[in-house]
């Protein structure tokens, strides 16, 4: 393969590992099957048609890979799920659908590299033996849906899919699905209520967990697009080498989205683990912006745990790390009470308030929470409401706590991990940063009603 | 309605991608016609769901759940921006206001439900949206199609005049 040459400005940092995003940025190439092709794309689909199915599984199995999409899970163990007394047909559906707020990481896949990701999901379908396959895209990503349908059709033409794929028997075809807006869909059984033609509400787990009972009730895999390009990667090295990368039980590299109070926000793929937090900001984002200090890190996507910079982690080893030195892994960052999820690293620097961040947040939770289950319809719009009163000054600091308990009346409580995500930036900012967010409130207003709408519904009950 | 020859046959083919159901057609079915038509009426919903062999509810409860369907027209030139944490972070309540200002729309009347603005002239309408995916280059918009990244309330005005 010939020496990988980035645009100017573009060039990764010495501290990367690019191998998903070997080709973003890349001098010279484009989307076309030509470019991929003379780069040695679709090798490993051809390597993949000739082995046994069960093999690629244990490969993955092997390489340690966990889902890159938010909960870690490893892909080999949920491919392993599929009932083998299984008779129907079996979907594979891609995950494209990239709404965590702090991830932007799958945009650039499809953008850039879109071979990689066909390659990825027909080797994919091959293993769970998947003939019809979905990449469902999210709405606000209109050329990436058409350049990921260019190609396809691409590959199809060259019998890289389709009927009987390199003469293997076997057929598969992928259809870009579009969605149309709606974060929950990045949630599994949502997404598949989507693609069913219906409003994504999420299907209660058990019985309908989709290796079991997915699209149509049949076996369904549903993964990330950077965990689908790992598995041609994976087929490359072996699964034994490819585990190698990264540290144990967290291999590999994943992509990490950068965004908020640093000098150069945006995208960095580093193997797993072999990075801290403070290399993070200070090494690959340049530090934070001048005379600013850190106050706080989302470290997965906005619905992780907020870090607050002067904390201490112990860990069951005796370690004790501070904010700077935690590894980004799945493991230690879950140890440290937060989670790496989709990647999206979002700082913040003292400038920041963080009653505004919260509500900030919770008016994106109100907004997209799907309406199902009770505690989450009413529970949302009640926080971002609280939250706005805080904003706005009207707030007692009694408020504040009421804001914690409606977030915990949320966890737990609701179909799908929605109910989570709704509830952890709340619950965690509100622990770490009450006095800060009691210091916006008042005391005088303590025990009163002040707000207008509830006068008149008290008046009203009393009348 | 008239749905000219060329988008029957684009629905035609959207169709067959669901062998198994044709209800999982609806969202495909949607954005065509909403790409054509600018926002999806009732008429296009009644036709949405004859065509699917499904009850019009069974449409119009997809059509009122996603954010991405609009039930009435937006100007001729749609502007969504990004209001979710980074892209707030990096000034978007500010690139926002800026647009409304320099596109004359009066964003007040707005709400959950009916979040779109329109300009008196019916050129440009705006929304906020939630997280675009791209807050490494904050704040952001799509126009149309089209993102547009690290706005400031200086040089939207590049970005209008593209349009």
């Amino acid at each position: 393969m010939a020496s990988v040459e980035y645009l100017p400005g573009k060039q990764p940092h010495a501290r990367e590992h690019r191998m998903i995003f070997r080709n973003v940025d890349r001098v010279g190439w484009d989307q076309s099957i030509e470019t991929a092709i003379a780069d040695g794309a679709y090798e490993m689909l051809k390597k993949a048609v000739t082995m046994e199915r069960q093999a690629i599984i244990n490969e993955v199995k092997a390489s340690g890979l966990r889902g890159r999409g938010g909960a870690g899970f490893p892909t080999g163990v949920k491919w392993g799920f599929i009932p083998p007394t299984n008779t129907k047909p079996v979907y594979l559906i891609c995950n494209a659908d990239e709404s965590e707020p702090g991830t932007f990481k799958d945009r650039y896949i499809m953008h850039q590299d879109p071979h990689q990701l066909v390659e990825g999901m027909a080797i994919s379908a091959f293993a769970v033996k998947a003939s019809l396959c979905y990449l469902y895209i999210r709405e606000e990503f209109p050329h990436a849906a058409k350049i990921m349908e260019k190609a396809i059709a691409e590959a199809r033409a060259k019998g890289f899919l389709g009927k009987n794929i390199l003469g293997s028997g076997f057929d598969c075809e992928i259809y870009v699905h579009r969605g149309a807006g709606a974060y929950i869909c990045g949630e599994e059984t949502g997404l598949i209520e989507s693609l069913e033609g219906k409003r994504p509400y999420p299907r209660i787990k058990p019985p309908y967990f989709p290796a079991a009972l997915g699209l149509y009730m049949s076996p369904t895999i549903v993964n990330n697009v950077e965990s689908l390009c790992h598995v041609k990667h994976i087929l490359q090295m072996g699964g034994a080498e490819y585990a190698k990368l990264g540290t144990p039980n967290n291999t590999g590299t994943r992509i990490l989205c950068v965004s908020g109070d640093v000098q150069k926000p945006g995208y960095y793929e580093v193997e797993v683990g072999k990075v801290t937090m403070g290399e993070v900001i200070n090494d690959l984002c340049g530090g934070l912006k001048p005379g600013r200090s850190l106050k706080a890190i989302i470290p997965g996507g906005s619905s992780a745990k907020v870090l607050k910079a002067d904390e201490k982690y112990k860990l069951k080893d005796g370690r004790e790390l501070t904010i700077w030195d935690i590894p980004m892994d799945f493991d230690t960052m879950a140890a440290c009470g937060s989670m790496a999820g989709s990647g999206g690293v979002m700082i913040m620097d003292d400038s920041r308030s963080m009653a505004w961040v919260i509500n900030n947040l919770n008016k994106f939770y109100q907004h997209e929470s799907c309406g199902q289950c009770t505690p989450c319809r009413e529970g949302s719009p009640w926080m971002a409401k609280i939250s706005d009163r805080i904003v706005a000054g009207n707030a007692s600091p009694d408020d504040v706590d009421m804001l914690e308990q409606v977030a915990n009346q949320i966890e737990g409580k609701t179909i799908c991990a929605f109910g989570e995500a709704a509830s952890w930036p709340t619950q965690s900012f509100v622990r770490k940063f009450r006095d800060e967010i009691k210091s916006v409130t008042k005391t005088d207003l303590s025990g009163k009603i002040v707000n207008e709408e509830t006068k008149l519904a008290v008046a009203g009950l009393k009348a | 309605m008239e749905i000219p020859a060329e988008l029957a046959a684009r629905i035609d083919e959207a169709i067959t991608h669901y062998p198994v159901s044709k209800r999982s057609a609806v969202l495909p079915v949607l954005h065509l016609l909403q790409e054509h038509f600018r926002f999806i009426s009732e008429e296009a919903v009644a036709w949405t769901a004859a065509k699917l062999g499904l009850e019009p509810i069974k449409v119009l409860e997809v059509v009122t759940f996603y954010p991405g369907f609009r039930q009435e027209a937006p100007g001729k030139v749609h502007i969504r921006v990004c209001r979710t944490l980074a892209c707030a972070m990096a000034g978007s309540y500010e690139v926002m206001n800026k647009f409304c200002e320099v596109a004359n729309i009066d964003r007040s009347h707005t709400s959950h439900h009916h979040p779109i603005a329109k300009s008196d002239d019916g050129k440009f309408s705006i929304e906020f949206v939630e997280c675009l995916a791209s807050c490494g280059s904050a704040p952001v918009c799509l126009v149309e199609d089209d993102l547009h990244e690290r706005l400031t309330t200086e040089n939207l005005g590049d970005v209008l005049a593209k349009y």
